[in-house]
């Protein structure tokens, strides 16, 4: 009995979900067969796949789908038949058929990746669809028509695959070919390296002359050819990067890289050539495949992670404007001051402008963090980057899109700044160092033999070139920087390139950015305040009011409320009611209920202690009960954090919000913290900079646009991300949110990671000096180099990866193997 | 010995023969995408609707044995 029972149960607690999406269904009476749906977006999907027969999606996978966004207006992607758009989307046409990239951020599953393959059996138009399920990516191939590229994006938005279009897909071309030149490169490498080293066994295994002399010309000349490619192709990058270096006057890693290599290979033709040897072919082709493998190695990226994204990311491709004769879509760039243009619910502010008819109720979440919509009215100035809420607004354009208040901070000129010459890696100044060391060991041997011998002479100094060519210390950072990046990024720290690593370790000062940063951005503490002292909390009855009435609205206060009250029933809902800038209200069980403003519940005026949106007064029957009041939540962890960050560095909290919360923030920071309030974002990427004139290394930690100059300006960018698939500003890292409390074991793995190194380069520098001394006497066999080079590089490479990772494991970092 | 020329040559084409596979292979974008192939491989193709509701069924029959 007890089984059945709670057979049942399940069974009926199943019932209860999303057949498409998996959400709870809420009483939403939506249901084909024994099916029920949230919402009759979902329902829409599931008819339409069925009506295809595509419901292998649903098997594939249980509640695969995602709740399509509320059906947009009908002309949001008429954009895309102007012709100047959709050829920048296009990767190529012939005319008849294009294909075309998306970035679909919902992608998710295994069914995902069956139906948008599949898309052909919904519109005849799409010839095919292929998936690069990582990249989050869809390529398109379809007959061209006036308005079938969008057909196609109407099709994946109304099935609940909404790609993502803005200013940035129309410029971004990849290029894919870096990374299939390198894959050749060291395929041709590693073919030449085992060929030669079979040619060279017999030199191994004999001394003497056993070998037949004609088999060993033979074997010489193809040793020789078949390093040709790899001098000319695979080694090429170091030789260019060698010359760059020198041209530029500093001495780079390439550059002792490059000697070796050129010694190597001069030396052996010459050998082969005059008949005196077989020459070390393979040691060359050896060392240039593993110095290519450690490339590859460090090569690592987040093939879903941008880390270029400025505001162009995240601005639409097309607005429409308004004319005296009717509307029209037209591409942002040529939006010109002076225009007028219409705002949809849900839609982007490109421009500065003036707010000329409509109720405007502006989300500036994403640029300044903060969570509270603000209101304006006609006549007021409207910033760019806000999202209107509510409904359709008119506005004047006063200053063009890249002349904005926000934008403008990309006009600054730490943008313009060659990112990469900032950085002068620990590996380029000892190289410095290293080759002018090594190069006047071989000049004063070779001077050393010259009066006695003079092919004994250039013997020890091309023996000192090839020996004290830094191939591990070329490996040991590579190596110990690739599986540092690895690590962190199991722990959902990801790193824009190996270099940062090292910047990391040099730190001194961390500026936090509050709102989002410390604080979760879509998350608050709802808290409800009586309007009197002594009155009671909400009755039970009154919750169910209030969470049938907050359920309604797409507001994100209600909603906040909505799901801090959530395990109350939800009660039949009449006359709803929603009054932009002023509240909702409906009549529920015959009683009116009122949630918004002080104004709008109470008909008195606002009380100043209650300004800012961050307040909802309740009323029932027009008695007023009192307000909820959403507080920031701090991330958990915090505190502990911040101490042990406060030990060794200096921390600074810049931040947009006004003072209300010092209090609260100096029992995080403690009293040395410096708090600034009221920033803008200028002033944020100022204060970096003043940071840096006073030569401090600066971590800048921010999570909005707002932050975007200072994460330039600054050291080391980390973006905070709720979900890194989402948008994030440019930065040199991004961490998922929830490893913020990580953040010090990072700094000081960092650290250690670099001290790896430096052990690493004296490890190299013993197998250096026991080279050398071979090598000065001039008595380098082809055996002993035979020998040393893969022993010590691939015990350099060992040592990296293991030490790495041993470490990694005692500061209980996530290691993920496979 | 000088046979051992000829097994040499012999033995460095078919190497060579090789090498040009790994960089069609490369240069043909085989090696761009490593993940979602894994995934579209476990997906079947259905032909129409009548067979497409017996595959249906014993797939689910199978996936409830």
């Amino acid at each position: 009995m007890e089984a059945v029972k709670t057979l049942r149960l399940k069974q009926s607690k199943k019932q209860e979900t999303c057949y498409h999406c998996g959400d709870p269904c809420a009483n939403s009476g939506i249901s084909v067969g024994n099916k029920c749906f949230c919402c009759n977006g979902c329902k829409l999907v599931y008819e339409l796949l069925e009506e295809n027969n595509l419901c292998q999606y649903y098997d594939l996978q249980t509640n695969p789908g995602i709740s399509p966004k509320e059906a947009g207006v009908s002309t949001k992607y008429k954009y895309l038949e102007d012709e100047s758009v959709r050829s920048k989307l296009i990767n190529f046409t012939d005319g008849n058929t294009s294909t075309v990239t998306f970035y679909i951020p919902s992608m998710h599953c295994a069914s995902c990746v069956w139906l948008l393959e599949s898309l052909y059996k919904l519109n005849p138009l799409i010839v095919q669809s292929k998936v690069d399920f990582l990249k989050k990516e869809l390529t398109v191939t379809y007959e061209e028509t006036a308005n079938s590229l969008r057909q196609i994006v109407e099709l994946l938005s109304s099935i609940g695959y909404e790609p993502e279009i803005n200013l940035d897909s129309l410029q971004k071309k990849v290029d894919k070919d870096s990374n299939r030149q390198l894959y050749i490169k060291i395929g041709v490498a590693g073919f030449a390296f085992a060929n030669i080293m079979m040619f060279s066994f017999p030199d191994y295994l004999s001394q003497q002359d056993q070998v037949e002399s004609f088999l060993k010309n033979f074997f010489s000349y193809l040793s020789f050819l078949l390093a040709l490619p790899v001098l000319f192709y695979s080694a090429s990058d170091y030789f260019k990067s060698a010359l760059h270096g020198w041209k530029q006057r500093s001495i780079n890693m390439d550059v002792p890289i490059s000697l070796g290599i050129l010694a190597l290979f001069i030396r052996s033709s010459f050998e082969i050539f005059l008949g005196h040897g077989t020459g070390y072919m393979d040691s060359f082709t050896g060392l240039v495949f593993l110095l290519l493998v450690g490339k590859l190695f460090e090569k690592k990226t987040y093939d879903t992670l941008s880390f270029e994204r400025d505001y162009k990311s995240y601005f639409p491709v097309a607005v429409t404007r308004k004319h005296v004769d009717g509307e029209t879509s037209i591409p942002l760039e040529k939006l010109e001051v002076g225009n007028r243009i219409i705002i949809r619910n849900q839609e982007l502010i490109p421009a500065d402008s003036i707010l000329i008819r409509g109720q405007a109720y502006i989300d500036y979440s994403f640029v300044t963090g903060e969570s509270a919509p603000v209101e304006k009215v006609s006549g007021d100035l409207v910033y760019a980057g806000g999202r209107q809420i509510g409904g359709t607004i008119e506005l004047d354009v006063i200053k063009d899109v890249n002349q904005s208040y926000l934008t403008e901070l990309w006009n600054d000129e730490s943008f313009t700044k060659d990112q990469s010459s900032r950085v002068t890696t620990l590996a380029n100044r000892i190289s410095k160092y290293f080759t002018i060391i090594v190069l006047s060991i071989a000049g004063l041997s070779g001077a050393f033999w010259i009066t006695t011998d003079v092919s004994l002479a250039l013997n020890a100094f091309t023996a000192v070139l090839i020996v004290a060519c830094p191939c591990a210390l070329a490996l040991s950072t590579p190596f110990t920087l690739g599986n540092t990046m690895r690590i962190f990024g199991w722990n959902k720290f990801y790193l824009k390139s190996t270099s940062v690593i090292e910047s990391l370790a040099k730190i001194t000062t961390i500026v936090f950015d509050k709102t989002g940063t410390i604080t979760h951005s879509k998350e608050s503490r709802v808290e409800f305040i009586p309007a009197h002292r002594g009155m009671k909390l909400l009755e039970n009855e009154e919750k169910q009011l209030t969470y049938s009435l907050a359920y309604q609205s797409m507001h994100p206060v209600s909603r906040q409320i909505a799901a801090s009250l959530r395990e109350q029933p939800l009660l039949e809902v009449e006359q709803f009611r929603e009054i932009p800038g002023m509240g909702i209200e409906a009549s529920i069980k015959g009683k009116q209920v009122r949630l918004g403003s002080y104004l709008f519940t109470t008909g008195k005026k606002e009380k100043t202690e209650f300004s800012g949106a961050t307040f909802a007064h309740l009323a029932i029957d027009g008695n007023y009960r009192g307000y909820f009041r959403l507080a920031n939540v701090y991330r958990s962890g915090l505190k502990n954090t911040l101490d042990r960050l406060n030990t060794n560095y200096r921390i600074s909290l810049l931040t947009g919000d006004n003072e209300s919360e010092r209090e609260n923030l100096k029992h995080f920071f403690g009293n040395d913290a410096r708090l600034l309030f009221n920033q803008s974002p200028h002033d944020k990427l100022a204060y970096v900079k003043a940071l840096q004139k006073e030569g401090e290394r600066v971590l800048m930690i921010g999570d909005g646009l707002n932050d975007a100059g200072a994460l330039n300006q600054s050291d080391v960018g980390i973006s905070v991300a709720e979900d890194i698939n989402t948008f994030s500003p440019a930065s040199d890292a991004i961490i998922d949110s929830s490893k913020l409390d990580r953040l010090s074991d990072f700094l000081r793995f960092s650290g250690k990671s670099v001290r790896i190194i430096i052990i690493s380069f004296v490890i190299s520098f013993i197998y250096n000096l026991l080279g050398l001394s071979f090598a000065v006497q001039g008595t380098l066999s082809p055996l002993i180099a035979a020998v040393l080079m893969p022993v010590s590089s691939i015990s350099v490479i060992l040592f990296t990866t293991g030490s790495t990772t041993l470490l990694a494991k005692k500061m209980r970092l996530q290691l993920n193997f496979g | 010995m000088s046979v051992i020329v000829i097994l040499i040559s012999a033995s460095l084409f078919v190497a060579i023969g090789f090498l040009v596979a790994f960089i069609w292979a490369i240069k043909s974008g085989q090696f761009d995408d490593k993940y979602t192939p894994s995934i579209r491989m476990l997906l079947d193709e259905k032909k129409d609707k009548e067979e497409g509701a017996s595959n249906n069924k014993s797939y689910k029959s199978t996936k409830g044995s």
